[in-house]
């Protein structure tokens, strides 16, 4: 899933410097799942910038409301009465950054601002603990490295081994994370693939990566 | 004799080598960089000209290599995976060709987040074993890495680096082959302060088969004082001071541990000239150029024909 994080109040209230009444809006897809922009979290959050804001004695009105998902444009429909029946100046989205970027497309008379960073494409290590998985390079070939992705759990993406800042089985760069190729080499071996390792791998082809240009995916199977 | 190089002349011949690293200071003062080359020119074989080491800025390797070569001092041109693309390392290298560089140094880099620009876009496109593998395309066969033929490009003599004191010693042994397979023909590795240990890896090596294809030269850091052995070990992934070592340098007084720290390392050097399958040393100075002619001297290992 997406992982996403609130970001800092203080940034959130310079953001919304001038509105005076704001919509919040949350979404019940990935960022509920990891306690970012959910119900819950958009009702914290909305409740502590009003408090902010009437301790700087311009206080904002502050409403709620959480979509089933931000990524889709018929959700994002649901907003067109609010927005025309109360006179917002303002939507904060506290979704990936699709959400927001889908109510500036639609909406054209109010600011729209993120209320979260969007972090990574990732999974739950541990309670409130998330970590990269994925890169979205666009062509997988965990394979071929007994299912673990160096191309994003190494720092430096590297194909043919660990550096020498994998010390102790952990990454000089963040010392919390493993060295991926300390998990690739053991599973393999575990595996009996060692073999598989030794081949040199071609330079990657970054083209279904960002480097390629703005993706999309069309599935002719499923056109109407 | 591929490349032409004094350093391939030497390594193929079998002669024992000695290079040493030349890290670029962040300047456009050519003058300072001549200055720098005393230290080098007449005392080793061919000097490595650094690549934005530890990601901090200096001057292009390129350029300063350059420099040297007009000095008649024998450049190795650094080139790491982490600040550029294919597009602008194989650019890099027909510049090198142009200019007469003969030696390149093929390394993925150090993580911008030790450099002074932490806040940098890294780009790592290839990495070091790809990179090797297209410096020989081009050198061999005049072939970029997209396919186009490319006219009268020089032939390059290939470096990569090799960490000795990796774990598991199996997965260490397994990159080295890699990159001798991508065509490496010279290897500097990782500073050794452990001999042993080293020299259970050169075993491994010779093992394998790898010693045969491609030279090992042993890298050495002459260490300035006790802190400073204590700092690099502790902070330095990859760098392992040994108990030894440190227990050297604590047993004399600060003012002469700088003198220790050149007597260990020239030892250090004596020793690693008579290790089987080590074909020379390169000396990684850590900014004191200057002590370069005074090691050598002390190791005994001076090299006529550097000198002439």
């Amino acid at each position: 899933m997406i992982i996403a994080e609130r970001k800092p109040i203080k940034e959130l209230l310079e953001m919304l410097a001038g509105h005076d009444k704001v919509l919040l809006v949350g979404c019940k897809g990935c960022v509920t799942v990891c306690n970012a922009g959910g119900v819950k979290e958009v009702g914290v959050l909305a409740s502590a910038l009003r408090i902010a804001r009437r301790r700087q004695g311009r206080p904002i009105e502050i409403d709620e409301m959480t979509l089933d998902r931000q990524c889709e444009p018929e959700f994002i429909s649901w907003l067109e009465e609010p927005i025309r029946e109360k006179g917002y100046t303002a939507i904060m989205s506290a979704a990936c950054s699709v959400g927001p970027q889908y109510i500036a497309e639609r909406f054209d008379k109010v600011a729209v601002m993120p209320a979260l960073n969007t972090k990574f494409i990732g999974g739950t290590l541990e309670h409130e603990v998330w970590a990269e998985f994925c890169r979205a390079c666009g062509n997988c070939g965990i394979h071929n490295f007994g299912g673990l992705c160096p191309i994003t759990r190494c720092s430096k993406g590297l194909l043919h081994g660990p550096c020498a800042g994998s010390s102790g089985g952990k990454c000089e760069v963040r010392p919390e994370v493993d060295c991926i190729w300390h998990l690739i080499y053991t599973r393999m071996k575990n595996l009996g693939q060692v073999e598989k390792l030794k081949a040199l791998k071609p330079a990657k082809d970054w083209s279904s990566y960002w480097s390629g240009g703005v993706r999309r995916v069309v599935r002719e199977d499923l056109t109407l | 004799m591929k490349a032409g190089s004094n350093l391939e002349r030497i390594l193929k011949s079998g002669q024992f080598a000695i290079t040493a690293e030349f890290v670029p200071p962040a300047t456009g003062d050519r003058e300072l960089i001549e200055r720098q080359a005393l230290y080098f020119k007449g005392h080793v074989d061919a000097a490595n000209v650094a690549d934005n080491m530890g990601a901090v800025v200096g001057a292009a390797s390129c350029a300063v290599s350059k420099v040297l070569l007009d000095l008649g001092l024998e450049p190795i041109m650094s080139l790491v995976t982490r600040d550029r693309n294919r597009i602008a390392l194989q650019s890099d290298l027909l510049g090198a060709s142009l200019l007469g560089i003969r030696n390149v140094f093929c390394t993925t880099g150090d993580h911008q987040k030790f450099g002074d620009h932490p806040e940098a876009l890294n780009v790592y496109d290839i990495d070091s074993v790809q990179l090797v593998n297209a410096v020989r395309g081009l050198s061999d066969s005049g072939k970029l890495l997209g396919g186009a033929g490319c006219d009268k490009v020089g032939s390059f003599f290939v470096g990569a680096a090799a960490d000795p004191f990796g774990e598991p010693a199996d997965l260490m042994i397994l990159c080295l082959g890699q990159k001798v397979r991508a065509g490496a023909d010279f290897i500097q590795s990782q500073p050794v302060f452990d001999l042993e240990k080293f020299g259970h890896w050169v075993r491994l090596a010779r093992e394998e088969g790898l010693i045969e294809k491609c030279s090992i030269l042993a890298t050495v850091m002459p260490l300035r004082s006790a802190r400073e052995a204590r700092a690099i070990h502790e902070e330095r992934r990859g760098v392992e001071v040994s108990r030894d070592v440190m227990t050297r340098l604590e047993g004399v007084l600060e003012p002469e541990q700088a003198q220790e720290g050149l007597k260990i390392c020239a030892e250090q050097m004596q020793a690693l000239k008579e290790m089987k399958g080590v074909q020379g040393i390169h000396i990684m100075s850590a900014g004191r150029e200057e002590v370069i002619p005074e090691l050598i001297k002390k190791s005994g290992l001076e090299t006529a024909r550097a000198k002439g």
